[in-house]
């Protein structure tokens, strides 16, 4: 998708909460296809860097722009985008499948239950679409939630500690999933303690201590044993 | 959208220099001298009515409570729309702490109401009288506005919600008003003779009562004053936990 | 990559408000535990009155409001608080529907909700307090229909900011309980007047009221909702 404008645009975003400053002046661009890995210990305020960049906070200064266009207010950018967070926006007492159905539909995808039995499928777990999500494990409703996240193939993926809770191979197709939305274009963000699985997966990577960015690469260019070095040493620091 | 925060916040002004201000608050002093001068004069050298007897001195703190509880509501009630506006913290403070103040004076109100109500008309309380009834649930309105305030932790959170109640209450209080007015008008006639609103008086009386007015506005003020510092210097201490924290 | 047309607004309310009431028809705790409730107080206030004073008839109406009010609140605690578990809130927010069409959605799944709760309440009003069944019946449930109106549109605003506080069991009845009253003074005359067989043009200015409370609020809370979400 050829297009004038960044996949993500984000310039000069800080964002306070009352008087503690969570993200303090972050710079960031994303061109189609990139795939950034976010690392940076607890408290770093990726967390809310991702929910800034998603649209459900506004930047206390700075802006954010996807493909060129602001989320607030905008359906047809927000319709662009993913998000996968810490908590997995599911309800609780419908099933897997209806969960997804419910997500294709708020985005108008045409035949939501195909659509959502897919997005199932792409993540592995099309074998308990009709379980309701409470009598889900943690790491299997981890797997619907991101299944509810990407049922309308945004090209904007945004993904907070997706990793958390998988199991081996629900972490292996998350990576599988995660090359294919590359290979067709989409670009992410991908926030993770995790620097060999990040790395594993990004093209870029960068460090976030204390709301800034305070280090940035390209992946292709550095050694991931050196790199988890280095960043452990800058964490301890 | 706006910002959450904007316009200066008190370490821009300097706290050292708000902190280190001495307690006495020349302002608050002459409020309280000019409500003690007032009932001197209420009690010691103006005459009591000719109808109500001593009953009517009341009038001297009631209605004058009422005045400085319907401007210290007022002032919230502005204050909310210029938050929702502008975002800007003060504007939420200055609405919280008039808040605080119009429920002391509305509760004083209420109280010298119902003693008054049962000196003159023989009950403690009348549902019929309008006054009485909008100032009860205004307390309950206001009572809320504070509750709420206090269940929410983030600044930004606590002011939109605070301020979106305070406007919808500007927006309810009409209805109230408009039924408790059928409700009333269908069971009792307002009596005519004993109008609380309209008493014959006395030139004396008349001063004291407009002196009661200014007396009590002073009052209003200086304690919204007061109090809206009381804030700042609750801010600014959560601030330095904060940082604390940080480090 | 692909251009989607998201629902629009009504579509989009409409969407929520059905999940909600899938939720709920699979669950059925809240349901249950109000309509039991409505009953249960039904039961309850009968016995409060001495019957040798005041007849049934002239205690229904009465009964009827505060059975409503009360259930009402049972089942708006619950509307948010079901976004709030897993945050399936955010969900919506980053989605391409509109702030304005969460609202819509919340207060219908509300309405219906109380809806069935009144189906069975109103008819068991009429058996528990000797209730003529006819028209004076056919326009108190209209009334009822009106007044929902409003509790919803004002108790759904407050649900959302309620489920961000601590305390919100017990924020949702003092945020909510003084707007009700116009509502419940209004509709109370209404519904006495009608019981007793007068007729309707006497409770004229209290429809009125009623009428304009629902439009006013309606409009309102569907302005401010935008505000109660996180910024």
């Amino acid at each position: 998708m050829p297009s004038a404008f960044p996949a993500v645009d984000v310039s000069g975003v800080s964002r306070t909460f009352g008087r503690r400053r969570a993200v303090d002046g972050v710079d960031l661009t994303l061109h189609a296809g990139d795939c950034l890995a976010l690392f940076g210990p607890n408290g770093a305020g990726k967390t809310t860097l991702m929910r800034v960049v998603a649209g459900l906070l506004t930047p206390t200064t700075g802006s954010v722009h996807v493909g060129g266009r602001s989320l607030r207010g905008d359906a047809a950018a927000r319709a662009q985008v993913g998000l996968i967070s810490h908590q997995s926006m599911l309800y609780r007492a419908l099933t897997a499948r209806e969960n997804v159905e419910f997500a294709a539909k708020l985005y108008g995808v045409p035949d939501p239950r195909a659509a959502a039995m897919r997005a199932l499928e792409r993540i592995r777990i099309a074998d308990r679409a009709d379980s309701p999500v409470r009598a889900l494990s943690r790491g299997l409703q981890q797997r619907v939630s991101i299944a509810r996240a990407i049922v309308h193939e945004p090209s904007v993926v945004l993904l907070d500690e997706p990793y958390t809770g998988l199991d081996a191979a629900g972490g292996a197709a998350l990576t599988d999933m995660l090359h294919l939305l590359r290979a067709a274009g989409a670009s992410m963000i991908l926030v993770t303690h995790n620097v060999e699985e990040g790395l594993a997966v990004a093209s870029h990577a960068a460090v976030m201590i204390a709301g800034r960015i305070v280090r940035r690469d390209t992946c292709a260019l550095v050694d991931a044993r050196t790199y988890a070095g280095e960043y452990r040493a800058l964490v301890v620091a | 959208m706006t910002a959450p925060f904007r316009g200066t916040t008190p370490q821009q002004r300097d706290p050292q220099a708000l902190v280190a201000k001495p307690i006495f608050d020349w302002f608050f002093a002459f409020a309280v001298v000019a409500v003690i001068v007032l009932y001197v004069r209420a009690l010691a050298f103006t005459p009591p009515d000719a109808l109500q007897g001593l009953a009517q001195k009341i009038y001297y703190v009631h209605i004058a409570a009422w005045l400085g509880a319907y401007t210290a509501i007022g002032i919230t009630a502005l204050m909310s729309i210029v938050y929702l506006w502008l975002h800007d913290e003060r504007a939420d403070r200055l609405g919280e702490a008039s808040a605080e103040v119009g429920l002391v004076f509305l509760t004083v109100g209420l109280t010298t109401g119902t003693i008054w109500a049962h000196r003159i008309w023989g009950a403690w309380w009348v549902w019929w009288d309008m006054r009485l009834t909008l100032t009860l649930f205004l307390w309950f309105i206001v009572a809320a506005y504070l509750v709420l305030r206090g269940g929410i932790e983030d600044p930004g959170m606590r002011g939109r919600y605070s301020a979106v109640l305070a406007v919808l209450a500007a927006l309810l209080i009409p209805f109230i008003h408009l039924s408790v007015y059928l409700f009333s008008a269908r069971l009792h006639p307002m009596p005519v003779a004993l109008q609380p609103g309209r008493p014959k008086m006395s030139p004396e009386m008349l001063t004291t009562f407009l002196g009661s007015f200014v007396a009590f506005i002073i009052l209003c003020i200086a304690l919204i004053r007061a109090r809206y510092r009381l804030g700042v210097l609750r801010d600014i201490a959560s601030a330095a936990e904060i940082d604390g924290d940080a480090r | 990559m692909n251009e989607l047309r998201a629902p629009g607004t009504l579509s989009a309310a409409w969407l929520l408000a059905r999940k909600d009431l899938a939720i709920e028809f699979r669950t059925r705790t809240a349901f249950f535990s109000a309509l039991v409730f409505a009953i249960l107080a039904l039961c309850i206030f009968y016995f409060a009155w001495d019957q040798s004073i005041v007849a049934p008839s002239e205690l229904a109406p009465g009964v009827l409001w505060v059975v409503l009010t009360f259930s009402a609140l049972l089942g708006l605690q619950r509307s948010f608080g079901l976004e709030e578990h897993d945050r399936g809130i955010d969900a919506l927010l980053v989605s391409p529907v509109s702030r304005e069409s969460i609202y819509l959605g919340k207060a219908i799944g509300n309405l219906l909700f109380l809806s069935a709760i009144q189906a069975v309440t109103i008819p068991a009003l009429a058996l528990f307090y000797n209730l003529p069944v006819g028209r004076p019946l056919l326009v108190v449930t209209g009334i009822v229909l009106l007044a929902m109106i409003g509790i919803v549109a004002v108790g759904t605003l407050f649900s959302a900011m309620a489920v961000n506080t601590r305390m919100a069991e017990l924020l949702l009845p003092m945020l909510s309980l003084p707007f009700f009253v116009p509502i419940l003074m209004s509709a109370a005359q209404i519904a006495t007047r009608t019981l007793a067989g007068r007729p309707m043009s006497e409770s004229a200015p209290y429809l009125k009221i009623l009428i304009a409370f629902d439009v006013v609020f309606v409009v309102a809370c569907t302005l401010a909702f935008p505000f109660t979400l996180e910024e």
